[in-house]
């Protein structure tokens, strides 16, 4: 009796474990039933070493993204990072010691709503600017440091919890325009680490002269409440390989822009050429503190900085990153030098035919 | 503690490794990496290409086509493309 019991209650569980392995086999097989909507695994590894004021840090990092679509009109996406650094141990002590971070980046779910409209749940990048949402992967950026102004407008972690309202308002043969609008509540969860903001951006895209221009508008709504607000203009000349990026961005206690250029050559055998390879990166950038009181990431006093980069494109998806900066403050001069390789990689989830 | 990190690194590389190589052997489809070719474009798929996914980032050299449904839809979101733009960017990735 007393086995036939423990049978009956074991046999419930293993039962349910069925039913949610045969229903989840059932929607995947649903939902990624079309052959090229299989699951990705994307994003970047590399190795970065950064040497400032005499100090040399290396830095293994990968920063692993996927992005699974269920059904026609959801997406579920994910990115984190995973690093360790090494650094000198402090003065007159010989040796290295080391950190590690393990976080993730952002986790959302995309709901294609309408035409013009997507619906974004979880924790999400903070739409402010260009540079949090579209220049920050490892795999993207021309430079390994973030500009100055990164830490201004996105609510000093870079990320928010809550929603997202996003899509194009327009799109024809010669503009479109974009927008993004969120709500993000407090949060003190380690990994989902949030302030309560709100916030909006919208861009203009003039497809003949490559020009793109946009506003961005955010406000802290803890604490002393503070209005931040930004502006980006991208400019990429038709039929080159030139292209010029730049914000600005304006807080209650500080403010600042950068402005970036890179290049690639095609006049020595094109883009693939070893010559074509080469792309000088160089980005001019200045901080202004409006007042004493320092509640951003921005330095505690005025500061310039220039950063000369010199990337190598790699046949493979790798890119070897190098640059040179020279930032002047009254706090005092320093030069920053930084190198690194990259590889992006990007394949199915799972092996198909 | 190091080395379990480590080893975690070294476990996420190889499988990197292992899944690259795999790629390798799936007929990678090629992009070209439109932006910096001429001016005019071979089709509506190849200009939100050029105009959207490399405004950002350099065109990955190939993938396999049984994630090109995926890659459009992630642009849509990224890049904020319109649905028909995503049509015909996919149409583009997958001929």
């Amino acid at each position: 009796m007393l086995r036939s019991i423990s049978r009956h209650h074991l046999s419930h569980p293993t039962r349910r474990i069925k039913r949610i392995a045969v229903s989840l086999a059932l929607l995947c097989t649903a939902g990624f039933a079309s052959a090229q909507n299989t699951p990705l695994l994307s994003g970047g590894v590399g190795f970065l070493s950064n040497t400032n004021k005499g100090n040399t840090t290396y830095s293994p990092i990968i920063e692993p993204l996927i992005a699974a679509p269920i059904g026609s009109h959801l997406l579920f996406e994910s990115r984190a990072t995973l690093t360790e650094s090494f650094f000198p141990k402090g003065p007159g002590q010989p040796g290295y010691d080391h950190s590690h971070f393990v976080a993730l980046t952002y986790l959302q779910g995309d709901y294609i709503a309408a035409r013009h409209l997507t619906i974004v749940g979880g924790s999400f990048l903070t739409p402010f600017g260009t540079y949090n949402e579209r220049l920050s992967p490892l795999w993207i950026s021309n430079l390994q440091d973030g500009p100055l102004i990164a830490g201004l407008g996105s609510m000093a972690t870079g990320t928010g919890l809550g929603g997202e309202l996003r899509g194009s308002a327009i799109s024809r043969q010669k503009y479109s325009i974009d927008y993004v609008a969120y709500f993000s509540a407090r949060s003190g969860n380690e990994q989902f680490n949030s302030e309560r903001s709100t916030g909006a951006r919208v861009s203009l895209y003039l497809l003949d002269s490559r020009l793109e221009a946009g506003i961005s508008y955010a406000r802290l709504l803890q604490g002393v409440q503070e209005d931040f607000y930004g502006t980006h203009v991208w400019w990429e000349p038709k039929g080159t390989a030139f292209r010029l990026r730049s914000e600005f961005a304006r807080g209650h206690h500080a403010e600042g822009y950068w402005i970036e250029a890179d290049y690639r050559t095609q006049a020595f055998g094109g883009l693939d050429s070893w010559i074509g390879r080469i792309e000088p990166v160089f980005r001019m950038q200045q901080t202004f503190r409006r007042d004493t009181v320092a509640s951003d990431s921005l330095p505690p006093v005025n500061t310039q900085r220039a950063d000369f980069g010199l990337d190598y494109n790699l046949p493979h998806n790798t890119r070897i990153l190098t640059s040179y900066s020279r930032q002047f403050s009254s706090t005092g001069n320093k030069n920053i030098w930084e190198t690194g390789i990259v590889y992006r990689f990007l394949f199915p989830t799972w092996k198909g035919k | 503690m190091v080395s379990k990190h480590l080893l975690g690194l070294a476990l996420s590389l190889s499988t990197v490794a292992t899944q690259a190589q795999q790629l390798h052997t799936q007929k990678p489809l090629k992009i070209q990496p439109a932006k910096h070719q001429a001016s005019s474009f071979h089709s509506e798929g190849e200009r939100v290409f050029a105009q959207n996914c490399s405004r950002c980032h350099n065109a990955p050299e190939g993938f396999s086509q049984r994630i090109a449904g995926t890659i459009a839809r992630h642009m849509r979101v990224r890049a904020q493309l319109s649905q028909h733009d995503e049509q015909e960017l996919l149409r583009f990735l997958n001929p």
